[in-house]
């Protein structure tokens, strides 16, 4: 089994960027963005408390259902999508392989 | 009337960093006043995560965000640092004999002799939704984006937007202020405080607030002021309603600010120091924490506290060129008081 996993960031409509994460490190997809050079702020530093790493998933391998923390969250933003998702309660494992996510705006 | 301070030290940022930084230049008799823009001291720690524990602080194996701060501020008590809290500084002067004046939100003018920049990823400010127009409203003529005082909203028609906790406790405390509340939420249920949507709940069934779920608030009409919001349903239906006042709730996010307008040398957003002593490209100004970057940099407290440290040397330096400076320890010498 391979220790790492292939993630893309859409950063603008067709255009995708790889992001190549290890699966050994127990690493959120948020600081893997945040490691990749992506301007996320994560103030709350991946508590579920703070929105700023707001990600849209757009496609690859159905995740885990978000926990009551993270859907508080969500739920309070300006904007939330059908796959919205807070990238610091993402956790890379080997079953990430193929995520697309989009990183959402912070609002105004 | 104009509120007017002078002071040694001006630590923008009311943070951990910048609480400990009043303890540095405290041991060396530096007055220290300290500025921000949030309503109360603790920053990050205080408005995001006051119950959770953080596990890097030296002599600390856990300690609660809240309760350091609350250490915080008993380890500066003996140098009755003055706070003003609740306004951002907005500008800067450098005057003449090289000191400065500083110009906040509100109108208070503070006088310093050097300035530490303590604002962690800047000022909090409120999140924004994405509505066209929405800042020709601000400032007073019908969007608000935080309750300061509930009598503006008195006899008042207003639309509340928002999912959270705040966004409840204002639509339950409104609802006896104002004429008419309508609370806007994009989802159908709350997961803020359930005994808040409970209330909220019952307000609506008693026709004393209107709940408009599955719903955002997506365009603003008015002349001079605000004066009507549409409500689009998430199926696509609209309404207009004649509002006096709209107030989304949507927390709040870091922003520099006004920060990056001071002619400080930047990178990345963050303000760029000298690593021996934090000073930033513009003499008497030091920069803390989170908001400085250099190579090597860690967003953690304990750095923070470091620079706090070195940077109160490098502030006594800048005001007292000629006079000696000998390092002492608090085992030796006690903690002076101001």
């Amino acid at each position: 089994m391979t220790d790492e996993v292939r993630i893309y960031v859409e950063e603008a409509p067709g255009q995708r960027r790889e992001v190549v994460a290890p699966t050994d490190m127990a690493l959120s997809v948020m600081e893997v963005l945040k490691a990749s050079g992506y301007d996320i702020q994560a103030t709350c530093g991946g508590m579920a408390l703070c929105g700023t790493c707001h990600v849209e998933v757009l496609a690859g391998p159905a995740l885990d259902e978000p926990g009551d923390d993270e859907l508080a969250m969500l739920e309070s933003l300006p904007v939330m999508t059908q796959g919205s998702r807070l990238s610091c309660q993402i956790r890379i494992t080997n079953r990430l392989d193929g995520l697309v996510v989009r990183l959402m705006p912070q609002g105004t | 009337m104009t509120n007017s301070i002078s002071t040694d030290i001006c630590i923008i940022g009311a943070g951990p960093v910048g609480l400990f930084a009043v303890f540095e230049a405290g041991l060396l008799k530096l007055r220290c006043h300290v500025v921000d823009a949030l309503p109360q001291v603790g920053g990050q720690l205080s408005e995001i995560y006051p119950k959770k524990p953080i596990y890097d602080i030296p002599g600390f194996p856990d300690i609660l965000a809240g309760d350091l701060v609350q250490n915080l501020m008993r380890q500066i008590e003996p140098f009755h640092p003055t706070f003003t809290l609740g306004e951002r500084v907005e500008r800067l002067a450098k005057l003449e004999d090289g000191t400065f004046q500083l110009f906040t939100t509100d109108g208070t003018e503070i006088f310093c002799k050097a300035i530490a920049i303590a604002g962690g990823l800047g000022s909090f400010e409120p999140r924004k939704p994405a509505v066209e127009s929405l800042e020709t409203y601000e400032g007073g003529r019908g969007v608000y984006y935080m309750v300061r005082d509930p009598e503006t909203f008195r006899d008042r028609r207003i639309v509340i937007a928002g999912g959270g906790d705040s966004a409840l406790d204002w639509t339950i405390f409104l609802a006896d202020v104002a004429k008419e509340v309508t609370l806007v939420h994009r989802g159908t249920t709350f997961r803020g405080a359930a005994d808040s949507a409970e209330k909220v709940q019952k307000l609506h069934e008693a026709g004393r607030a209107r709940l408009v779920l599955s719903s955002n608030v997506t365009h603003v009409h008015g002349q001079d002021s605000l004066e009507a919001v549409t409500i689009t349903a998430n199926d696509g239906t609209a309404e207009t309603l004649p509002v006096d006042a709209f107030i989304p709730l949507f927390g709040l996010t870091p922003k520099l600010g006004p920060i990056g307008d001071w002619g400080l040398e930047l990178e990345d957003d963050a303000v760029k120091v000298n690593t021996l002593d934090y000073s930033t490209s513009v003499p008497g100004i030091f920069a803390i924490g989170d908001i400085n970057t250099y190579p090597g940099k860690l967003k953690l407290i304990l750095c923070g506290f470091h620079e706090a440290a070195l940077m109160a040397q490098g502030a006594y330096k800048y005001m007292f060129p000629d006079k000696r400076y000998v390092l002492k320890y608090t085992t030796v010498n006690g903690v002076p008081t101001l």
